[in-house]
């Protein structure tokens, strides 16, 4: 069963969060009958694919008798999805998808079945779900109205039938889940599941058929398969059969899985909306509501640019982010001098051609590829001169090289966007890791770290950062920008929630529970934080994956080695700009595509009978795992616990802001929070109030059904469904907005207003309400939102001062320093890290020189941990230095504690010796400035450790969070050491790493340097 | 940048004929003490190439008499690493100079580009390097325009604008003291000017504030390896403010005066264009 119940969690993954809002919805509504539901569903005919969902579901899990007359469509219906609709419903699903179902296809149907065999497998908790209220004609019915509207009418009406059944089976669902987790699912995967069987059992009343029925019926799925197409890196193009309603994490995986993509959290699927613009395709939203009417064409491409590449874990994912930045280069996105055009070219070339050979490469070889936007004749020959001077590099490392010269670059990992200031001159927003850039005319004007900002907002087209007041400044100033439309509002507000989350926070953030008085997007990043992936990552255990480096070939050669003519600039070019894809290369590469699809259906296959989930997803999975147990801690609630953390902290953030600004000044208020926020009427209230508790109730009862495993899958699928919930209590607020939006919306536009209106006038008031409510939620989630509020700084207890960017000055050095001798009883790097022969100036130079620097650093640095133990220190004993012990030692440590600044961080150097050694532990701290006392250990909320290794460092990193007294405190712990002899400069490496650990963590300060030498006695005297 | 601060080529320029003569129709001229602008020219170049070891290019005096700023080189043109921006002087009559560079850099194999927009104004002057990144005053000297050249010209980099008021260039008050270390004037201005390169920079810098603005104006060199340089104003100039610099860590401090050109306006680093040109080809 566990097999089976991996490969379902995919199938299921798609409907989650429509799920997830129905069982919000449905809680209130739980008296609604099926007739409701189908009724809904015809008023939702206009809605696109909201219906959709339950049916697949419906289809798939239940093959009671209306089930089985519903007959899925066939495959080619699917891909249509408007045409196919007809009779082809009648007919059984599962008979003309066996039949007309090509290899790609095939896998689907795989997927179908092991949806079924799930609910067999599940009995226990899938007997109840059952079936969906609605026959599968009616459903389909909806799903072709749907298709063309506005998704978010869909999921009202999707939402209302769900709710119905959905109450009850949330027991059945967490056992379910439990069941998915231990095959080895992907935890995302598994909260999908959850929700949809959720649904499932809110439709179906006739459970108990249901389940008898399936086991037969496997194979009847009436799921809609859609060709999607993606254009590769490498400007190849695959195509995919996906389930129309599936989630955009679906698709993502495929992809991931198909190019061996072990650390997939930097990349994303873009698609190019009706405008022709670039949108992220949303992972945990279905990707029908997302592209709706646009072709089912993507790109795979890189989202967050790590800014630091040396520290991926993998060569094939430095490869692929290799891909992408030649992209940008020759698109001209990434501007590059013509000196760093040459050292790039010439890296790529030894990349993908390796050591220059004169017989082979003959004059003219390197116009073969594309370096730049305008590649000139000059730029080749010097390519070529600087490729000579590469011999030696493995493509591995040449691409490393390109690497570390191409984060330097300005605008590397900037995400660009047009827009206006307030007085109307065309700037440009770019927001990349650190935070919100401005440009006018290629010239910086402003920046705004994400330490600066309290608030991203928009409405309609403006789009607002509210920002923490300066050293002199009294209040908040909010600035705003305007934007070509609303849809571009939205999507640099969401690429900015998405940056802030993945470079700055430890985890994603929750959408806040208690906001049902803001009104707009619950949109939050649902993926792996920049730390979690690392943390991830340090767990990948797998030999190299062999791939072929074939971007820049593709220009000269096909994919079997002969020439493919005239795609070169071009086809980049298009490339880079992206969906379009060259059609040239595409017959072949989508060959070797069909069989890598059919490999994975094995794979599936493979799943469902038994046991094994891929190896990726394992080994991925199991940093998760690792943060779940370590949250455990706290014990069994610590599901609940944790997502009502993230809420708490949320809600504490949130009171702080309201504290803050209050205090600040009311009349002060920042004119973004003033417009957003419509005094709340009665009745929104009312609404809302039930319905979040309701939720929560939800939530708490599934929490606790996770497994430890789960656990943050469980919270981020509370999340969601918690922000769901808000999200209904908001959008129904504002009705109007949501009319409006459907106005805008092109061509459905009538048939959703008619819709909205109707169920409006329909529904007693209250009822309306909520109705509308899940409706607009799925709004929400689907992107019409007129508005939208993000507080960045809400999970991290930062200081305000720390993360003013200031420059440090030298003459803060003040320091008093202690000497202490120390013996160690753990040795906690045995033989490996030994540090031979160590300069004595260094340690003087450390002390005295470096000092400052050490200092200033830290201040503005990350803290930096090191194992437990300097966790430990750092709470409760400032002055505890964990040294290893060295077998024969003179210890000494210095502390040095700097009255100025505050804070978190540790950084530690520690080696241990073999021999006879001089074990120096030299501390720099700053002082206790933040008023976060560290008497009070505090709450352990999470606590995560990360170990990574490059030439002579090796760098433990564990991340603490704690709460105490109502702060919650994010300190992270770096235990970097540091190995070599004399040839090494100590200092620089140390420098260095604290220079990368600042980097890292920009908003965090570092309170705290341990530096501890350990030298070998033989060689020099003691100092 | 590994390589910030290390430099093997200098050009100065000679001093024109004519400067410091009493009767100097130039107003600029006036009160120029030619005899010491002569002696702290030729220590200064001494420095350079001394000290510093920089191979030194003079370029011939101006010919027109007296326009003394013809000495301050590094308004014509703006050096980093191979590349260089000639730039157009928002003063018309200084805008010949920049011919006169544009041939011993090209001689230099240097990338030279040219500021060809009427519009844009643009003097060296206030174009800041920080080895990370630009600053680009926009000034009574360097307009907006002016300033996307830089960006186009060092496209690895980030270009930020910063406003400085009327009398002066942004590196009146700054320069740097070191690889991360910005040395900054104590004036109102110029600690304004420091707060908006903090707000606009994704580095952090160590900042070295002296009480004296015409004393922030250093030139910082690398020689050899390990060896920080710094040459700046000396103790009988501004003798609080070179106090700070024995502040910083092992550095070889070379004081250096130029009462003379800062009548005009200028500082030291403006005297010099240093290039760090490695001939590989």
């Amino acid at each position: 069963m566990t097999t089976k119940g991996g490969s379902l969690t995919e199938v299921k993954e798609e409907p989650e969060q429509i799920e997830e809002d129905h069982v919000e919805a449905s809680d209130s509504q739980e008296p609604v009958n099926i007739s409701q539901e189908q009724e809904n569903d015809v008023k939702d005919d206009g809605q696109p694919e909201s219906i959709e969902q339950p049916l697949k579901e419906q289809e798939i899990n239940s093959p009671a008798p209306n089930a089985s007359a519903q007959a899925s469509p066939s495959s080619s219906e699917r891909k249509e999805q408007t045409v196919g609709k007809g009779l082809s419903r009648f007919l059984p699903g599962w008979l003309k998808k066996q039949k007309s179902l090509s290899p790609l296809e095939t896998t689907e149907d795989k997927e179908a079945e092991k949806d079924i065999p799930q609910a067999e497998d599940m009995h226990p908790v899938e007997e109840e779900q059952p079936e969906p209220v609605c026959t599968s004609s009616e459903l389909e019915v909806k799903k072709e109205e749907k298709v063309d509207e506005e998704t978010k009418i869909d999921e009202r009406v999707e939402q209302l039938s769900v709710n119905s059944g959905e109450l009850q089976p949330v027991e059945e669902e967490k056992i379910v889940e439990s069941l998915e987790k231990d095959v080895g699912m992907n935890n995302a995967d598994v909260i999908t599941e959850e929700k949809k069987e959720e649904s499932n059992k809110g439709e179906d009343p006739q459970k108990a058929e249901d389940t008898s029925k399936r086991s037969p019926l496997k194979i009847p799925k009436k799921i809609k398969v859609m060709q999607s197409k993606v254009l590769m890196l490498d400007g190849s193009e695959s195509s995919y059969e996906i389930e129309k309603r599936a989630k955009g994490q679906v698709l993502f995986d495929k992809v991931c899985e198909q190019i061996n993509l072990l650390e997939r959290d930097y990349f994303g699927l873009a698609f190019r909306d009706a405008a022709d613009e670039k949108n992220w395709l949303d992972p945990a939203k279905e990707i029908k509501k997302q592209i709706r009417n646009c072709p089912w064409q993507f790109s795979f491409n890189v989202k967050f640019y790590p800014p630091d590449p040396s520290q991926l874990t993998e060569d094939i994912t430095r490869y692929y982010l290799c891909l992408q930045l030649r992209q940008d280069i020759v698109s001209g996105r990434l501007p590059c001098s013509f000196v760093t055009h040459a050292l790039l070219g010439s890296c790529t070339l030894q990349a993908e051609l390796g050591d220059y050979d004169a017989d082979e490469h003959k004059t003219g070889y390197v116009s073969e590829l594309q370096f730049a936007p305008r590649q000139t004749k000059e730029l080749e020959e010097k390519i070529c001169e600087l490729h000579k001077t590469h011999r030696g590099l493995t493509p591995a490392q040449a691409d490393a090289q390109f690497l570390e010269n191409a984060k330097m670059l300005s605008m590397y990992g900037v995400d660009l966007h047009h827009a206006k200031d307030s007085e109307g001159v065309d700037i440009m927003l770019g927001i990349c890791a650190n935070g919100l850039l401005i440009y006018k005319d290629r010239l910086r004007i402003n920046r705004f770290a994400w330490p600066k900002i309290l608030k991203i907002s928009y409405k309609r087209s403006n789009f607002y950062i509210k920002i923490r007041p300066g050293e002199t400044e009294q209040f908040e100033s909010t600035i705003g920008f305007k934007l070509p439309n609303h849809r571009a509002a939205k999507r640099l507000w969401k690429v900015c929630v998405e940056h802030h989350t993945f470079f700055r926070l430890l985890s994603p953030e929750q959408t806040p529970k208690s906001k049902f008085l803001t009104l707009g997007s619950k949109f939050r990043y649902s993926g792996r934080t920049q730390a979690q992936t690392r943390e991830a990552s340090t767990l990948i255990d797998r030999p190299a994956p062999y791939f072929e480096r074939t971007s820049s070939k593709r220009l000269s050669r096909s994919l079997d080695g002969g020439p493919v003519d005239g795609i070169n600039e071009v086809g980049l070019l298009q490339d880079s700009s992206s969906l379009d894809v060259p059609q040239s290369s595409t017959a072949e590469v989508t060959a070797s595509k069909v069989g890598v699809i059919k490999v994975e259906a094995t794979d599936e296959k493979i799943e469902v009978k038994g046991k094994t989930t891929p190896s990726k997803e394992s080994q991925l999975e199991m940093p998760m795992e690792m943060k779940n147990k370590s949250l455990s801690i706290e014990g069994e609630n610590i599901y609940i616990r944790h997502s009502n953390l993230m809420l708490e902290d949320l809600d504490k953030t949130q009171e702080d802001l309201l504290k803050h600004q209050a205090s600040i000044s009311e009349l002060k208020r920042s004119f973004m929070e003033s417009t957003p926020e419509p005094c709340p009427n009665e009745w929104e209230n009312r609404l809302t109030k039930p319905l979040s508790l309701q939720t929560e109730g939800d939530h708490a009862s599934r929490a606790e059904g996770f497994p430890a495993g789960a656990g943050d899958i469980g919270k981020s699928s509370d999340e969601k469904q918690k922000s769901e919930t808000e999200e209904q209590a908001e959008v129904v607020v504002e009705e109007t907005i949501v009319i409006e939006e459907v106005k805008r919306a092109p061509s459905h536009s009538k048939v959703k207003l008619e819709k909205a209106v109707e169920s409006s006038t329909v529904v007693p008031a209250s009822k309306v309400s909520s109705k509308e409510g899940h409706a607009s939620s799925s709004d929400s989630h689907s992107e019409s939102e007129e508005e939208a509020e993000y507080h960045p700084q809400i999970k991290e207890g930062e200081n305000i001062k720390r993360e003013k960017n200031e420059f440090k000055t030298f003459t803060t050095v003040g320091m008093e320093s202690k000497v202490s001798v120390t013996e160690f009883d753990k040795v906690r790097f045995p033989m490996v890290h030994k540090m031979q022969d160590v300069p004595e100036e260094s340690l003087q130079e450390l002390q005295n020189g470096e000092l400052q620097e050490a200092k200033q650093k830290q201040e503005d640095t990350r803290p930096k941990l090191n194992g437990d133990v300097s966790y430990v220190d750092s709470d409760a004993v400032p002055e505890v230095v964990c040294c290893s012990e060295p077998p024969v030692v003179k210890t000494e440590m210095v502390t040095i504690s700097d009255t100025v600044s505050p804070d978190k961080t540790e950084i530690s150097t520690k080696e241990v010796p073999i021999v006879q050694t001089e074990t120096k532990t030299i501390t720099y701290e700053a002082a206790q400035g933040d008023g976060s006392g560290d008497n009070d250990p505090g709450v352990l909320m999470s606590a995560q450790t990360i170990t990574s290794e490059s030439i002579c460092t090796t760098m433990t990193t564990q991340i603490t969070k704690t709460v105490k007294g109502g702060v919650s405190e994010t300190r992270i712990e770096k235990r970097i050491v540091i190995t070599g002899d004399t040839d090494i400069d100590h200092d620089q490496a140390l420098a260095q790493a604290i220079k990368e650990a600042k980097e890292q963590h920009p908003d965090m300060s570092v309170t705290r340097v341990v530096v501890h030498k350990e030298t070998e006695l033989t060689e020099d005297g003691d100092e | 940048m590994a390589s910030f601060g290390k430099y093997t080529h200098a050009i100065v320029r000679g001093i024109p004929a004519g400067v410091g003569v009493k009767d100097g129709e130039e107003s600029e001229g006036c009160g120029l003490d030619a005899a010491k602008l002569h002696r702290q020219l030729g220590v200064y170049t001494g420095i350079l190439r001394q000290k510093l070891g920089l191979q030194v290019i003079e370029l011939p005096a101006s010919e027109q008499p007296g326009l003394p700023l013809s000495l301050c080189v590094e308004d014509a043109v703006v050096v980093q690493g191979d590349t260089a921006l000639l730039t157009r002087p928002a003063d018309p009559d200084r805008r010949k100079e920049v011919a006169t560079v544009k041939k011993v850099l090209e001689e230099l194999k240097l990338r030279v580009f040219e500021v060809t927009d009427e519009k844009a104004t643009l003097d060296g002057s206030d174009v800041f390097f920080t080895g990370r990144e630009f600053f680009v005053g926009i000034s009574k000297w360097t307009n907006h325009k002016g300033a996307e050249y830089v960006a186009e010209a060092f496209k690895d980099f980030t270009v930020s604008v910063v406003h400085i008021p009327e009398p002066h260039h942004l590196k009146s008050f700054c320069s740097m003291g070191g690889p991360s270390t910005i040395i900054i004037g104590n004036s109102e201005v110029a600690q304004k000017v420091i707060k908006a390169m903090e707000q606009l920079t994704d580095y952090q810098y160590d900042k070295l504030s002296v009480p004296d603005d015409a004393a922030a104006n250093c030139i910082y060199a690398r020689v050899g390896n390990k060896c920080n340089a710094l040459v700046h104003r000396t103790a009988d100039e501004f003798p609080e403010s070179s106090k700070v610099f024995k502040k910083l860590p092992d550095y070889t401090l070379i004081p250096a005066s130029c009462t003379e050109v800062a009548k005009l306006g200028a500082s030291l680093s403006s005297c010099s264009i240093l290039i760090n040109k490695k001939f590989e080809y």
